[in-house]
């Protein structure tokens, strides 16, 4: 309890939390980003209907425009899809499944990432040869792309039931695997200056392995950067989502994300029954925009030479 | 030379009076100097000794004009040969920087043109401050490098820096220096970051070349040897202050301020062994922390209570000025012999 | 008492650089004594830290070989280093008492209980407070680091102490604080040393013992007095004549010109020779081989070697006082 008093006293008198303050694009991004988050996490309880229960469903209320417009009710606030949900309460659901998928994907190619980037940066020779060459390659495709690749291959080849239980698991592995090269190649290049330090060498002394000293001195040093990386990431993550999901790949049509919505919605759009697509829209940029915002505030403020 | 501490009888060259620098921060200002007063003569070598932190390279950039924004003089002046030059706009200081107030830093790729030839340098300065024709530059700039040992100089004037060694190079940016012929040059640490054995052999240069033009000389430094060796008078910076100014064969033999006694003590003699070396406690304080009253009283064995709350004015003790309510007398002793760590 | 502690026989080391190779380390040999410092001095390039970290065992020699003897006591060999950046040299992620602790539980010198106990008992040696354990390095100042660093090398329990130029980047009052303790803990922990220096002063009272390097080649080795008294090596009596000197007015007369030449590129023969006010024919094109004379000193050079006489290399320098022996 003493540490965490004292570490939170630290944190407010530190540079970082003045930085914040005194920034208001920062700190309204990351009370956007908390609400966010609070949203999503809650959902469940938020949402005034669960739109997953069909027994609560009534198709007859399906395409009803939002509260304030003509034929609009009250009891659904945004109006409802074309299978009768509520608008609120499924967008609250997509929002949870698109930060799932999101910050999933961008821990998972955090973790690749990063450790190829410190075995690159350490070993040198051959090995960070082999995956600076890898990393080359992949760059070379674009992100949507690979996960295109990875994700309509598994189609093909898993049977379709099993592709249906694990399609979400192969959406997160193939967003993360088409992000994974700048982790690596920001690591690599911090690990190979921090590798001289004296630091390590004093630990080397003790007779120290270096897969040890690699996760236990080197990786704490390169946190800062691979923080800023990793926010910065998480809007590209969802965006790729929003985009697999639009393309009629991504998540199972069960637990829709916001680009699902937007997908449905656009096949009405021109009827008229705009709320379907823009609503789920306008979620998805407020969402992409605070993290983007918070993450360049953390960016300048992380960066020594700024201060 | 000069044996006056007190400005000599012809009106100082230089002559800085209660100067203030200052950083803004979140915190407050903070000062890094305060109320530092001094003059140099023409022709004179002043040495500037103190610790890091002290001050000293922040008083040759606030003379320069160079000082890091946000750091700005808030008080004082700084008078160059009769003219105030502390509230100068940046385009005068430019010119009069080169012209008549040379510079020499610790890094001679700082201070050269990796892109440019030494001669094109060389004359370029000359042209822009002397009225001469291209070739007339060029010939001057062979002569410089003769002058500054730079071997074979009529092939060297159209090598470029990377070309030349250390040494060499810190030579050519002596040249370029005063190539101009300034009356001043501020020389920031100019051999530190040269070997021993050439250290000697540049600075013998910058003394010998200064002497026959007669150009001033503010030689700032952390090296007491270098000082004793080159300097007319010294002045010893503590902490933002000016603890003691004098004679250097005074202030290195018989200082009086506890704090440049101190600074004797602990440099390791070459001439005779030593069991300890004698060590002032604690640290210099840091800007943000300045003790009040004398800054060096925390670690001083002969602080009293007017020490804490009085700062100590400059005052002549025989031929030095000091700035201590209890000067010491005697010889200062390099190294203790018996006296545990 | 004077068997070696440490034994160092044709040791080199070489490096691939723009093509050519450059001998930073060129078949070097000496011993250290137990329980006393060995200085190696010289200016940037001789090879002096390369040296110390082959000897540390953080790079392997091209050739030659180097043997540490058993320490007395039965204590095991351990070699610690003090390094010279003291901002590169702590983990600015971790706290000081966990970089502290961390030799000690990774060697299993202590048990766990007795840790924490160990680290503060540490801390106060070396002058710092029990209260600083939790704090990170940026909180401390250059001189206060090393501190830390010499409390975690002592955390290892070494019987071998190498340190690299631990005071070059300190103040001279923090590298007076600095030194006298270094000194004190090696005798209190009766350790070998092996100091690096560019600083002949501070080699002076550090060490018993010198060994002084140019361009990779140690070119003297002998007591400390002997070596400030009457050097022998033109080079050593070069060094010593550029230190400048306090309190003792203008130097008289200036020293030849001369810079060191670049490692990729050194000179044949004797890599002084350029210099060498005492150059002879056969110093251009061999190289002396470092022989020792009777008075325990070693040498490497050729007009010592024939004349039996050491040079005098300073024409009318005046340092009164110290003086040269020309026996």
């Amino acid at each position: 309890m003493n540490t965490m008093m004292l570490t939170l006293r630290r944190w407010r008198q530190s540079d970082l939390a003045w930085s914040l303050g005194r920034s208001p694009e920062a700190w309204l991004s990351a009370l956007v980003l908390l609400a966010y988050i609070g949203m999503a996490l809650l959902a469940p309880v938020l949402a005034p209907q669960n739109p997953f229960d069909l027994s609560t469903l009534d198709l007859m209320d399906a395409r009803l425009p939002p509260a304030w417009s003509e034929g609009g009710q009250l009891k659904y606030l945004l109006g409802t899809d074309g299978q009768g949900r509520d608008m609120v309460s499924v967008m609250l659901y997509g929002l949870r499944m698109s930060l799932l998928v999101g910050i999933a994907s961008t821990l998972l190619s955090l973790v690749v990432g990063v450790t190829l980037g410190l075995i690159a940066g350490y070993a040198g020779g051959r090995l960070d040869n082999v995956i600076m060459r890898a990393a080359d390659v992949q760059l070379s495709f674009p992100a949507i792309l690979v996960a295109l690749l990875i994700d309509g291959l598994s189609r093909t080849v898993l049977p379709r039931a099993v592709h249906e239980q694990l399609s979400l698991l192969i959406v997160v592995i193939a967003i993360a695997l088409a992000n994974w090269v700048q982790y690596a190649r920001t690591v690599r290049s911090v690990t190979m200056i921090e590798k001289d330090k004296d630091y390590v060498n004093a630990v080397r002394l003790i007779g120290m392995g270096r897969a040890r000293i690699l996760f236990r001195h080197v990786l704490p040093n390169i946190l800062s950067p691979v923080l800023v990386i990793a926010t910065l990431s998480i809007g590209l993550a969802v965006l790729t989502e929003a985009t697999l999901s639009f393309l009629g790949l991504g998540v199972p049509a069960t637990s829709p994300s916001l680009g699902t919505l937007i997908r449905l919605g656009n096949e009405v759009l021109f009827s008229g029954e705009w709320w379907i697509t823009v609503l789920p829209g306008l979620l998805l940029i407020g969402l992409v925009l605070s993290v983007n915002l918070f993450g360049d505030w953390l960016r300048d403020a992380l960066n020594p030479r700024l201060k | 030379m000069t044996t006056s501490n007190i400005a000599s009888p012809a009106a100082p060259l230089l002559s800085v009076r209660h100067l203030r620098v200052q950083i803004p921060t979140r915190h407050g200002p903070l000062t890094a100097l305060d109320d530092v007063s001094f003059d140099i003569a023409r022709g004179e070598i002043l040495g500037f000794v103190g610790e890091s932190g002290a001050g000293k390279s922040i008083t040759g950039m606030a003379v320069l004009g160079l000082l890091d924004p946000p750091a700005h003089v808030t008080a004082g002046e700084i008078i160059f040969d009769g003219q105030p030059i502390h509230g100068l706009p940046a385009a005068q200081m430019r010119r009069l920087r080169g012209r008549r107030i040379g510079a020499i830093f610790q890094d001679p790729l700082l201070s050269l043109n990796p892109l440019l030839t030494v001669g094109d340098q060389l004359t370029e300065t000359m042209r822009t401050h002397l009225p001469m024709s291209r070739d007339e530059a060029r010939e001057r700039a062979i002569e410089w490098l003769r002058q500054v040992g730079i071997p074979s100089p009529a092939e060297r004037v159209d090598a470029y820096p990377h070309q030349f060694s250390g040494g060499m190079r810190q030579r050519i940016v002596i040249a370029l220096a005063l190539c101009a012929e300034p009356d001043l040059v501020i020389a920031d640490e100019p051999t530190t970051a040269l070997d021993v054995s050439v250290q000697a052999q540049v600075l013998e240069l910058l003394r010998t070349q200064c002497r026959e033009r007669g150009t001033a000389v503010l030689l700032v430094t952390h090296d007491m040897g270098v000082i004793s060796e080159n300097a007319d008078r010294v002045a010893v910076m503590y902490a933002g202050h000016i603890a003691e100014t004098g004679p250097v064969d005074q202030i290195v033999n018989q200082p009086r301020h506890p704090y440049t006694r101190g600074l004797m003590g602990s440099i390791p003699p070459v001439d005779h062994d030593t069991l300890w070396l004698q060590q002032i406690d604690g640290a210099m304080p840091r800007l943000s922390a300045r003790p009040t009253g004398c800054p060096f009283h925390p670690r001083c064995k002969h602080a009293t209570e007017q020490c804490v709350t009085t700062r100590p004015m400059p005052h002549p003790e025989g031929v030095a000025l000091v700035a201590c309510w209890h000067p010491q007398q005697g010889m200062a002793t390099a190294g203790v012999t018996g006296v545990a760590a | 008492m004077n068997m070696p502690y440490l034994s160092v026989k044709n040791l080199s080391r070489e490096f691939k650089a723009q093509g050519r190779t450059v001998r930073a380390v060129d078949n070097v040999s000496f011993e250290i004594p137990v329980g006393s410092t060995f200085s190696l001095v010289g200016e940037s390039g001789c090879g002096k830290t390369t040296l110390a970290r082959v000897i540390a065992g953080l790079d392997k020699p091209s050739a030659g070989s180097m043997q540490f003897s058993a320490p007395v006591d039965g204590r095991v060999h351990r070699t610690q280093m003090i390094f010279q950046d003291p901002y590169a040299s702590l983990n600015p992620r971790w706290r000081i008492g966990d970089a502290i602790a961390e030799p000690i539980t990774f060697q299993n010198l202590r048990l766990r209980a007795d840790v924490k106990q160990r680290v503060e008992d540490l801390l106060a040696r070396v002058g710092l407070s029990a209260a600083d354990t939790a704090k990170f390095p940026h909180e401390f100042s250059g001189g206060q680091r090393q501190r830390v660093s010499i409390a975690r090398a002592l955390a290892g329990e070494p019987s071998f102490l190498v340190c690299d130029e631990p005071t070059s980047a300190l103040d001279v009052s923090v590298q007076a604080q600095i030194l006298n303790l270094l000194k004190r803990l090696e005798k209190e922990e009766g350790l070998t040393s092996l100091f690096i220096s560019h600083n002949l002063a501070v080699v002076r009272f550090v060490s018993s013992m010198i060994g002084v390097m140019y361009l990779g080649r140690l070119v003297e080795v002998a007591q400390t007095a002997e070596l400030f008294s009457a050097p022998r090596h033109p080079y050593t009596q070069l060094l010593l004549a550029a230190i400048p000197r306090i309190g003792q007015g203008r130097r008289p007369v200036s020293l030849p010109a001369g810079e060191l030449p670049s490692p990729l590129a050194p000179p044949p023969g004797c890599t002084f020779h350029p210099r060498c006010p005492a150059a002879m024919d056969i110093c251009r094109r061999e190289a002396p081989a470092l022989r020792t004379l009777d008075n325990g000193v070693s040498v490497a050079c050729h007009a010592v070697d024939s004349g039996g006489q050491p040079v005098r290399f300073m024409p009318g320098a005046a340092h009164p006082t110290s003086s040269f022996s020309l026996a």
